[in-house]
């Protein structure tokens, strides 16, 4: 049984898709649900996801230059990987523009730490419950969220340069 | 300008020009290295074309004891309160060369993360283009720099991007490393 499958079979209600290439496989879930798989791969024995690989977001505003609409914005994905059974999973979670917040997996894995204060700091995506969610790469006084789409790459901001 | 006349052992210079010829052949540079240009101004300073023979192979690397700040590389938001504050620590008189097109102008970048172009925040004596530029560059923009010292120029001027000309520093309202750095502990 793939963890793919197990996590299906445990969560059955929570899953809304998943998906299947060459081995890799991936979940689409409730962000309801984030913490409690997200514990779940973390601390059954079987699964044993003790690695957070990655953790990044995706802005789908003009996605395919427009011509495919997303029910939801932003995706956040997490990759999982287990170094004791070498197997891997990927989870993604639909987050609303409205309210662009999910729950912090800081708890679980440190390393999610500076991950989540990246895709804060480029998304715009909240954290609920990250210990100390500010900005990483760029500096405080910065506006706006660099990688989201509607963001102007040519956009001057008022801290740098001559201000008028 | 002449030291000596033979004839009359007379001194005829102007205390400037002797001066100008004086700094202009001991330039104290800072090397404000941040990206690749770092390499090209290594292999200028470096034995093959040896910029110890134009007076400027002895770098310093602090900002009181220099007199021509060296800023090599692309110059990041971030980065750019650094760059202001040795810019204000170096005492005058100072020079400033912009090293490749990033630090002229924002080169290729345009983007959340960088400066487009360091004169938007220091006044910029000596412009020299290229990604990177090559050694022979980089030492006409020094010989085009002690031409500049020997007169006594100075720029004084930042880049103003909405109206495209240079204004006065002291009349723009640039950005204030003060006000950045208590933003930032607050």
């Amino acid at each position: 049984m793939t963890p793919l499958q197990r996590v299906q079979e445990q969560f059955s209600k929570e899953v809304i898709e998943t998906h299947t290439f060459r081995g890799d496989e991936t979940l689409m879930i409730h962000p309801s649900a984030l913490k409690v798989i997200a514990k779940f791969l973390k601390e059954t024995a079987e699964l044993d996801f003790n690695f957070l690989m990655d953790l990044t977001a995706v802005d789908y505003l003009f996605f395919a230059g427009g011509r495919i609409q997303k029910e939801f914005r932003f995706e956040v994905v997490y990759h999982f990987y287990s170094l004791k059974h070498n197997h891997r999973l990927r989870i993604k979670v639909p987050v609303d523009e409205k309210s662009p917040e999910v729950d912090t997996l800081t708890d679980l894995w440190a390393s999610a730490d500076w991950y989540e204060r990246e895709v804060w700091d480029m998304f715009g995506i909240r954290f609920k419950g990250h210990p100390n969610l500010k900005r990483i790469l760029m500096y405080e006084q910065f506006q706006g969220h660099a990688l989201r789409k509607d963001y102007p790459f040519n956009k001057r901001q008022p801290l740098i340069g001559p201000k008028y | 300008m002449s030291f000596m006349s033979s004839a009359s052992n007379f001194f005829t210079s102007k205390m400037s020009d002797a001066l100008g010829w004086a700094r202009k052949y001991s330039i104290f540079q800072y090397p404000f290295v941040t990206a690749c240009c770092g390499m090209e101004y290594m292999s200028t300073a470096a034995g093959h074309y040896d910029v110890d023979r134009f007076g400027a192979g002895f770098p310093r690397f602090s900002p009181r004891q220099s007199d021509v700040l060296f800023v090599v590389g692309t110059i990041s938001h971030k980065m750019a309160p650094v760059l202001k504050t040795v810019y204000d620590q170096m005492c005058e008189p100072k020079w400033v060369v912009a090293f490749g097109v990033c630090t002229c102008t924002g080169g290729f970048y345009d983007n959340y993360a960088t400066v487009m172009g360091i004169d938007t925040i220091i006044p910029v004596d000596i412009y020299i283009p290229g990604c990177p530029p090559r050694p022979e560059n980089v030492i006409d923009g020094l010989m085009k720099l002690q031409e500049k010292i020997q007169k006594g120029e100075q720029s004084r001027t930042l880049y103003d991007p909405r109206t495209k000309i240079g204004r006065p520093a002291h009349l723009q309202q640039g950005y204030s490393v003060s006000q950045h750095i208590k933003e930032s502990s607050s």
